[in-house]
């Protein structure tokens, strides 16, 4: 048998060299052609796999729409615009669950953005070089937990206390506002929207604040020292270069946020209140497409009951598809550092 | 020593240079990378209105120490230095230092150009904007007369509105120079200006030093002998952290003291 | 350049600077505050709700002693059977986009669209297997429950491999490919093996995140009251359990509650941890 000394030197024996050394001494025509099949099977195996994934969304959306059918073709495109729902009449619109998610989470944008911006700025710019791993990862932390126990703290800690002394501090003096004031009224039970809305804008800092410092990190040290160079003050130097700079990628980085904000359920149920309604006041219970489906999913004996929650979800599985997809298609640009481009 | 092969260049030309008042005083500087000891003992004069160069070797310290006139390490913690530079009778390496203010009086141009993700105009005027509250009609006028003094008005004062990252290579470093001049500093710093730069390019920025010297002190620090021949007033030479030789451009190139210049001016290592 | 030179101008420039740089220390103080909050609460509530009868007995009707033990069971089950069937798809998936597929348009889609299933929404996920599954048979399953969790696994799985696999030095597949082996063999027995650690860390994470899910486990596993080891009916598990105790009436249900919440947390905070030492480890 040739070749049995060969591996020798190797850390271990390797089990092509084996193979090589039992090879029949024949054409290697042949044997290339077997390790070709071998290699095409094996190629078109994992790309069946591949494929599952793209199969997954297909077979995702098609299988909600068939289930959403019977609701929408009865109810026709004002099931968005009309926010009865009653299980007695069988007569169901999903505008309430639909505002009441895009209303969470666009206070989850509105606090979430600003502080997670800050967050990135302390982990760029100011933490000491010490600091900056374990500050991280304490922040990437806040993502790992999940989400029920958001759901708990918030329902049993947070809303009591914010019901008790924010939320009539709040009516008392944002509520005298013309116009503005009408958001914030509602009882001071700590269960509503605000709530949720705020208790998502924590569970979405993580992933925000993590783009935007991944983002920070890659403009080049040259040019922030160009403008230090000036004679401008750190935040100078953020405000005007650094964000300009990372503009693309920063955007991803709120789409992500949002797209995580939209769909998020657990601890958004505990405290939104499962109120079918829409209401001016923040501080009133109401309803998302994601709390809606967990509330009341298993309680719905009606199949169209059954077809239009369904149809909330496809609605919701959609607006998340875009809005990753934006977000997606944002971050892969600032990657190749296309973001620069103005 | 063999003065043919020296004399025979035509760029180093014989200069009278009018001594000069120093602008910046550097005495016993001692720079430290964490342990590593990077600058020892350095003293020199940067001579006010003059150009002067620091050359050297990969390594030797000179853009480290162009670094510690405008405390451009103080951004970096782990970075330190020791000893004094003395400006206007202040020594800048004191503790009570503002280092904005001493930034905008020492400008800097970088290696690789860096232009601000934002219009040509904006680029220039933005140093400006920060110590200075001009009309929009005086910041067009400062903006105009700093492009012009990097010569790169011509080429550009149709298109101000552009982003600055749309310009080439060349006119991108003018227009880091235009907005390093708009500020009117007094000393205006080239780390390495044409490294990233075509010969064309090159030449055209040389001018430029040649011709800004008349307003601002220049400290240039260039790896190419030549260009610092061509250009400079004053040279020094560094090596391994240390200041070898320093003197009038002229005299270094043709008749230097130590036997260590002549080598790495001959080209015999480095 | 002293101080006493500032301008108005530039001492307001400077304040604006404080101030701003003031907010970004006051917002990472605001996220530490509320995670230490968070865990806190939990541990204060979790801990004085542990005992080991929390193991041993099954979920109590209210008002009843009793434990966790049938979803604790029926939680390991779940997840288990989830990370069994999805780690060899995502990895197979992973080694086609890293060593087949690279920038081909159908695995550049491929990526795109795993992309975007990793954050998407669960329990639309959960509503997908409904629709597909328990639907027609009519009948909730622990089955189902995996098959759930194993989809939100997979893209998680498929990304750590693929980023995994990209570290690999060309040399060394190409020291491999010309002693003539066939591809296949160069990236099981070689490629893959090197990364081995990144591929074990990437199906932590997944644990770690199916371990918390709850809404994809509403409409297929469900929950059951009862101990029961039977996969193809509703099954008892951790966060279903945790929500519907929670949210209830009874003290000693959410007392129960708080046990299982701390349970989860802690398996998932060692889970991320043993993560990044593994990463860390292999990286070496």
């Amino acid at each position: 048998m040739p070749n049995d000394a060969a591996p020798a030197t190797l850390p271990s024996p390797m089990p092509f060299e084996r193979a090589r050394a039992t090879r029949d001494p024949v054409p290697p025509v042949r044997h290339g052609a077997a390790a070709r099949r071998q290699d095409a099977a094996f190629e078109r195996l994992t790309q069946a796999f591949a494929l599952l994934v793209l199969a997954t969304l297909v077979a995702i959306i098609v299988s909600l729409g068939i289930s959403a059918w019977p609701a929408l073709s009865k109810f026709g495109p004002g099931f968005f615009f009309d926010s009865t729902w009653n299980p007695v009449t069988n007569v169901f619109g999903g505008l309430a669950p639909i505002y009441g998610t895009l209303v969470t989470s666009l206070i989850a944008l509105a606090i979430g953005v600003p502080v997670s911006f800050g967050i990135a700025l302390f982990l760029t710019e100011m933490a000491p070089a010490a600091l900056k791993r374990p500050l991280g990862t304490a922040v990437e932390l806040l993502a790992a937990i999940p989400s029920i126990i958001y759901g708990m703290w918030g329902l049993f800690v947070f809303a009591p206390l914010f019901g008790d002394h924010v939320q009539p501090l709040l009516t008392a003096t944002l509520g005298r506002i013309p116009l503005v004031g009408a958001l914030f009224q509602g009882p001071p039970n700590g269960i509503g929207v605000m709530t949720a809305g705020i208790i998502l804008s924590v569970m979405i800092i993580p992933f925000i604040a993590s783009v935007m410092r991944d983002v920070f990190e890659i403009v080049p040290p040259v040019l922030k020292e160009s403008a230090y160079g000036l004679g401008a003050t750190t935040w100078e130097v953020v405000w005007n270069v650094v964000l300009p700079y990372t503009r693309v990628g920063v955007i991803g980085g709120v789409m992500l946020g949002l797209g995580r904000a939209l769909g998020e359920t657990m601890a958004v149920t505990f405290v939104i209140g499962n109120a079918y309604r829409i209401r001016a006041g923040l501080f009133e219970p109401g309803n998302s497409i994601a709390s809606a489906l967990a509330n009341e999913f298993n309680e719905a004996s009606d199949p169209i009951h059954r077809s239009s929650l369904i149809a909330l979800g496809l609605v919701l599985f959609l607006l998340t598809f875009v809005v990753l997809a934006l977000s997606r298609m944002l971050i892969a640009r600032i990657a190749k550092g296309e973001g620069t481009r103005t | 020593m063999s003065t043919e092969t020296l004399i025979s260049r035509p760029d180093v030309v014989s200069r009278n240079v009018v001594p000069a008042a120093p602008k910046m005083s550097i005495r016993g500087l001692d720079f430290h990378y964490g342990a590593y000891h990077a600058l020892k003992d350095i003293s020199l004069d940067v001579g006010e209105r003059r150009v002067t160069a620091f050359i050297g070797p990969s390594g030797c310290g000179k853009s480290t120490l162009l670094r510690v006139l405008n405390r451009m390490y103080s951004l970096y913690p782990g970075q330190r230095a020791s000893g004094q530079v003395l400006m206007n009778g202040e020594d800048l390496l004191a503790p009570g230092v503002d280092l904005n203010m001493l930034r905008a009086k020492v400008g800097m141009v970088f290696q690789k150009p860096t232009p601000f993700p934002m219009s040509i105009h904006d680029n220039v005027a933005f140093g400006v904007s920060l110590y200075e509250d001009l009309t929009p009609r005086q910041m067009d006028e400062r903006v105009e007369w700093a492009l012009t003094k990097a010569a790169l008005w011509g080429e550009v004062k149709d298109k101000l509105k552009q982003s600055g990252m749309a310009l080439s290579g060349g006119q991108q470093q003018r227009l880091c120079i235009a907005r390093a001049v708009a500020v009117q500093p007094e000393v205006v710093l080239f780390d390495e200006p044409t490294s990233a730069l075509d010969p064309i390019s090159t030449a055209k920025i040389e001018e430029l030093i040649a011709e800004l010297k008349s307003d601002y002190t220049i400290a240039i620090v260039t790896h190419n002998m030549q260009q610092a021949a061509r250009v400079s007033d004053y040279t020094a030479y560094m090596y391994l952290g240390e200041l070898v030789e320093f003197g009038e451009t002229d005299e270094l190139f043709l008749k230097p003291k130590k036997q260590a210049t002549e080598d790495y001016i001959t080209g015999r290592f480095g | 350049m002293d101080k006493s030179g500032r301008s108005p101008r530039y001492r307001k420039r400077l304040r604006v600077n404080r101030f701003n740089l003031a907010m970004s220390l006051a917002a990472m103080a605001f996220g530490m505050a509320f995670l230490l909050w968070i865990l806190a609460v939990l541990f204060i509530n979790g801990f004085a709700a542990l005992s080991p009868t929390l193991f041993t007995q099954a979920t109590p009707p209210p008002g009843g002693a009793g434990g966790l033990a049938n979803a604790i069971f029926g939680s390991l089950a779940i997840v288990g059977v989830a990370t069994v069937v999805s780690t060899p798809i995502g990895v197979l998936a992973g080694i086609y986009l890293a060593e087949f597929g690279k920038d081909k348009p159908i695995a550049r889609a491929t990526r795109f669209i795993n992309d975007i299933l990793l954050s998407a929404p669960s329990i639309v996920i959960g509503l997908f297997v409904y629709t597909v599954y328990v639907a027609r048979v009519q009948h909730f399953s622990g089955w189902a429950g995996s098959a759930a969790l194993g989809l939100i696994a997979v893209p998680v799985i498929v990304r750590t491999t693929e980023n995994m696999l990209h570290l690999v030095p060309a040399s060394l597949r190409e020291a491999a490919i010309a002693l003539g082996a066939p591809m296949w063999k160069v990236i099981l027995k070689v490629t893959l093996r090197a990364v081995r650690g990144g591929v074990v860390t990437g199906m932590l994470l997944a644990v770690a995140r199916i371990s918390g899910e709850t809404a994809p486990l509403l409409f297929t596993a469900l929950n059951n009251q009862f101990a029961s080891a039977n996969m193809n009916g509703p099954m008892a598990n951790l966060p279903v359990v945790i929500f519907q105790f929670a949210m209830s009436p009874f003290d000693d249900w959410k007392h129960l509650a708080w046990a299982g919440a701390l349970l989860i947390t802690l398996a998932v905070l060692v889970l991320n941890v043993l993560a990044r030492s593994v990463f860390r480890q292999a990286a070496r």
